[in-house]
């Protein structure tokens, strides 16, 4: 790997007033530096993450028997909406973002992002998106109802009135995305160390930078789509409205378009992140380096033209299901040569289970159940009695949480010493891991059986045959909601205090992060490292 | 006591009710065993896949640890395997599209049914057209209210019943005609592989073929609203006699109501009945007790509508108000229900307007 020069003495004779953080509130509201930055990202992410989960749970506790319990139908849509877009414009997004603030810089060897006024400004408009949002639950009618993928004409003309807010919403949180998108790519093409090629960047730093080229294509789509239903609700056209020549599947077209995409925007860069565990905690170089970025810029050329595969019964024509079904597989072989290579990483290497670990083979083996349930649902006349029912909400939920979150928790496990300076506590990191694993596999796992078994979604009562294994699926909910509880302590423990970590953290870790100190210092890669 | 008992007994009853399922229904048409196949052949497919990586995973997980002196390699690239293992996977994908192609190919075939049915999706009930008969009805939730509010001890249909059950005769081609009045829906029976969204300006096709007579259930599986939960899919194949029975006695019924449109009811009479329309029919939105649900839907109790000319509010319930989730109800009631529940309304509820109207003088 890289040798690496870093100058530290160096930083230390500079005035000080430029390196250590200003005091106050201050210091938060006109940060500039992108470890800051990062870490209101990720703040900002367990908040909503809190939120959204605690939506999750009055389902599930809906759920947990027949017949109308705690909440009414139409507050019961409310919470599965909030639900599904705090978890990924709230929870997911802004964590990888605040992953790549923080890490990407030290990762390539620049002093910081590239645009670090727009940086402070894209968190910043983030809180007032999600307030807006939020604040629709206590307006008359209630908040947004129509479940996270919005379909007209339920969302224009059938729609309660805090639509115009949620759409506002969206568009300041898009415009949050696309300019963390644009600061991501000037950052990696402007300002990697001198001998930091593309082919020799950590892949966390390859898979954000195709993440923000997916961004900055669909989120301008997912902004048109609002902006038509706006004009819809408030201004007589009729985009979406038959009635008036419109058409309600364009807005299934254009939504998907964005959407499918925006999946992907969410678990790219956790391959990063888990291409960075692997080799760590197997103390054995990535297998098949090329070939994994090569496959993530497949998976993200192969995004665009799948969309319809989420619209199989809408009546396509047979030729539209023949060609979104071939090409939703062949997304499957792009993500199978990834898999295999983590576990090629892992064949003769010399591991140990430390917690990031933990959280890297688990989101391996679950992830991958969740692509097996995607192959499945990618058989169109298959499809036909999956879509729509719990299947569907297993199988996004096994690629979303013991996907995308369990790589953000092991990124946070495997980094965090790197940002508070102090060691892990390992045995409460493996007690959360261990909720954690059993409590998704209780509350997502059932779920495939009841959908094979005829359940739809999004509904807040269900018939009796359905009853045992959703009250099971409500129990794993709550397990992995309180787990999450252990997860804060480890992190605000850790920050206070522990045992003090050393510059390399991890016995087996490679790249230009490990060479400074624990904790990174407030500016770091003033001089440019040397990478060989 | 009683209640103690009351609640161990539903208690013991819902395991007995309900059962572990844990795959699709097979479903009783050549079609729908057709997908259960290919659903099979790809899950065998993901489980073979699954236990070669898993297995190769977790024999490195427990044979090359550091606490056993395991010593990392240094290889970290090999074209070879690499190629194998992205041909292979297009290899096995490409063999399960074909079979796959051909059941879209078969369910696609719309063409030389026996029976046309037009769907059509309402907030929140479905409706049957018969289109080659003059047969015209809606298919409404029947579970009573105390079952879904845990009043009383829930029926083993629980949400998965109607008071009008589509009829279809069996081993007849019947093609479906699938649309939507107001938001999108989507008619699905598992048993039959059939799962068809209801879109507002669009006619979707599916067909069905069904070997045996029996009752089928299925619910609307794509999200319409509040009750989008409340509006099951009952079908009820019947033997080719039984189906013309049926057939000619749900004409002389249309004959027998045509008839009762041109008597003369009294008040009492009309607001006895109209309290069963406004329970099956309006109290979904304005709610049993004519309260309405403030900034959605608006209250039957005071409403310058209910208490205001009589005219005006049977206009409303008959023609709907564009743009809002208020129907046209002309094509769901008789009218005889619609003199009922105008006057129900006027005089109950809160309401004491004291006028009525009778079903000769409703306009539809």
């Amino acid at each position: 790997m890289a040798t690496v020069d870093v100058d530290l003495p160096h930083v230390k004779d500079e005035d000080p007033h430029h390196h250590g953080p200003a005091k106050g509130l201050g210091r938060w509201l006109y940060t500039t530096n992108h470890k800051d930055i990062g870490s209101m990202y990720l703040i900002f992410s367990l908040t909503m993450f809190m939120i959204g989960g605690i939506m999750a749970l009055i389902i599930r506790a809906e759920l947990f028997q027949p017949g109308l319990q705690l909440v009414e139908p139409n507050f019961f849509n409310q919470m599965t909406t909030m639900h599904g877009l705090i978890m990924v414009f709230g929870a997911v997004m802004p964590a990888f973002v605040g992953l790549a603030n923080w890490m990407i810089p030290m990762q390539i060897g620049a002093p910081d992002m590239a645009l670090p006024r727009m940086n402070n400004w894209s968190f910043w408009i983030l809180p007032f998106a999600f307030l807006i949002l939020l604040s629709s639950l206590f307006m008359p009618g209630g908040a947004p109802n129509f479940g996270w993928t919005f379909y007209a004409p339920l969302s224009t003309t059938y729609a309660p009135e805090s639509v115009t807010f949620f759409i506002f919403g969206v568009h300041i949180m898009g415009a949050s995305s696309i300019m963390g998108a644009i600061n991501i790519i000037a950052t990696i093409l402007n300002m990697r160390a001198p001998g930091m090629t593309l082919m020799k960047m950590p892949l966390f730093v390859w898979t954000w930078l195709i993440t923000a080229f997916l961004l900055i294509a669909v989120m301008p789509v997912l902004a048109g789509v609002v902006t038509m239903m706006l004009m819809d609700i408030h201004f007589g056209t009729s985009f979406f409205n038959a009635a008036g020549g419109g058409d309600p599947v364009l807005f299934q077209h254009v939504f998907w378009f964005f959407g499918h995409p925006e999946v992907y925007i969410m678990i790219l860069p956790a391959f990063g992140i888990i291409s960075e565990i692997i080799p760590t905690f197997a103390r054995k170089r990535l297998f098949g380096y090329s070939s994994m970025v090569y496959a993530v810029a497949s998976i993200a050329l192969l995004s665009f033209v799948v969309w319809a595969h989420h619209m199989f019964t809408v009546g396509m024509p047979l030729v539209g299901e023949v060609f979104f079904m071939f090409a939703t597989m062949l997304i499957a072989v792009p993500t199978g040569v990834k898999v295999f290579n983590w576990v090629a990483t892992m064949f003769r290497g010399s591991m140990t289970f430390e917690t990031p670990m933990l959280f890297a083979i688990a989101f391996v083996v679950l992830f991958t159940i969740g692509g097996f349930s995607g192959l499945m649902l990618a058989i169109a006349p298959a499809d036909f009695q999956y879509h729509d029912t719990y299947f569907v909400v297993a199988h996004f939920h096994y690629v979303l949480v013991p996907g995308a979150i369990f790589s953000i928790m092991a990124a946070t496990y495997y980094w965090l010493p790197k940002w508070t300076g102090h060691q892990l506590n390992e045995t409460m990191g493996k007690l959360h891991f261990w909720l954690s694993f059993v409590g998704v596999n209780v509350t997502f796992f059932p779920m495939h059986f009841v959908g094979l078994a005829g359940m739809p979604r999004r509904i807040p009562d269900y018939a009796l045959q359905f009853a045992d294994f959703n009250s099971m699926a409500s129990v794993g909910a709550f397990i992995f909601g309180f787990s999450q509880l252990v997860f804060i302590y480890n992190v605000i423990q850790n920050v206070r205090a522990g045992e003090k970590a050393t510059a390399q953290v991890w016995e087996g870790a490679q790249g230009l992060e490990w060479t400074i100190p624990s904790p990174a210092p407030y500016h770091t890669f003033s001089t440019p490292p040397k990478v060989d | 006591m009683s209640k103690a008992f009351t609640l161990a007994l539903s208690l013991l009853s819902t395991p007995a009710l309900a059962d572990w399922q844990l795959n699709m229904n097979e479903g009783v048409t050549a079609l729908s065993r057709e997908i259960f196949d290919l659903h099979m052949l790809i899950f065998w497919i993901c489980v073979v896949i699954g236990v070669a990586v898993f297995g190769v995973m977790f024999y490195s997980i427990f044979k090359f640890r550091k606490s056993k002196g395991a010593v990392a390699e240094h290889w970290h690239e090999n074209t070879t395997v690499e190629v194998f293992w992205t041909v292979v996977p297009s290899i096995i994908l490409i063999a399960m599209a074909v079979p796959a192609t051909a059941t879209l190919m078969d369910m696609y075939d719309t063409s030389e049914a026996d029976v046309d049915i037009q769907i059509t999706g309402y907030q929140w009930k479905w409706r049957y057209q018969y289109l080659d008969e003059d047969i015209d009805f809606f298919s409404n939730l029947s579970t009573p209210r105390e079952e879904i509010v845990n009043e009383s001890t829930k029926n083993p249909n629980y949400l998965l019943e109607v008071d009008n059950a589509l009829v279809i005769p069996a081993n007849k081609k019947v093609r479906f005609l699938v649309t939507a009045n107001d938001v999108i829906h989507s008619w699905w029976v598992p048993h039959f592989a059939v799962k068809k969204d209801a879109i507002p300006g669009f006619i979707n096709e599916a067909w069905v073929k069904v070997e045996e007579p029996g009752v089928y259930r299925g619910q609307c599986t794509e999200l319409c609203g509040k009750d989008h939960g409340f509006m099951p899919v009952v079908v009820e194949v019947k033997s080719e006699a039984d189906y013309e029975q049926w057939v000619a006695d749900q004409k002389a019924m249309k004959l027998a109501m045509a008839d009762e449109a041109s008597k003369d009811l009294s008040m009492d009479e009309l607001i006895a009945k109209g309290e069963g329309v406004y329970q099956a029919a309006c109290s979904g939105c304005h709610q049993p007790n004519g309260q309405g649900i403030p900034g959605a839907f608006p209250a039957i109790t005071g409403s310058a509508i209910a208490t205001g000319a009589i005219d005006a509010h049977i206009d409303i319930i008959v023609n709907g108000k564009t743009g809002t989730a208020m129907q046209a109800f002309k094509e769901q009631l008789s009218a005889v229900d619609i003199a009922a529940v105008v006057t129900y309304q006027r005089n109950a509820l809160g309401n004491t307007v004291g006028d009525m109207v009778q079903p000769s003088a409703i306009q539809k």
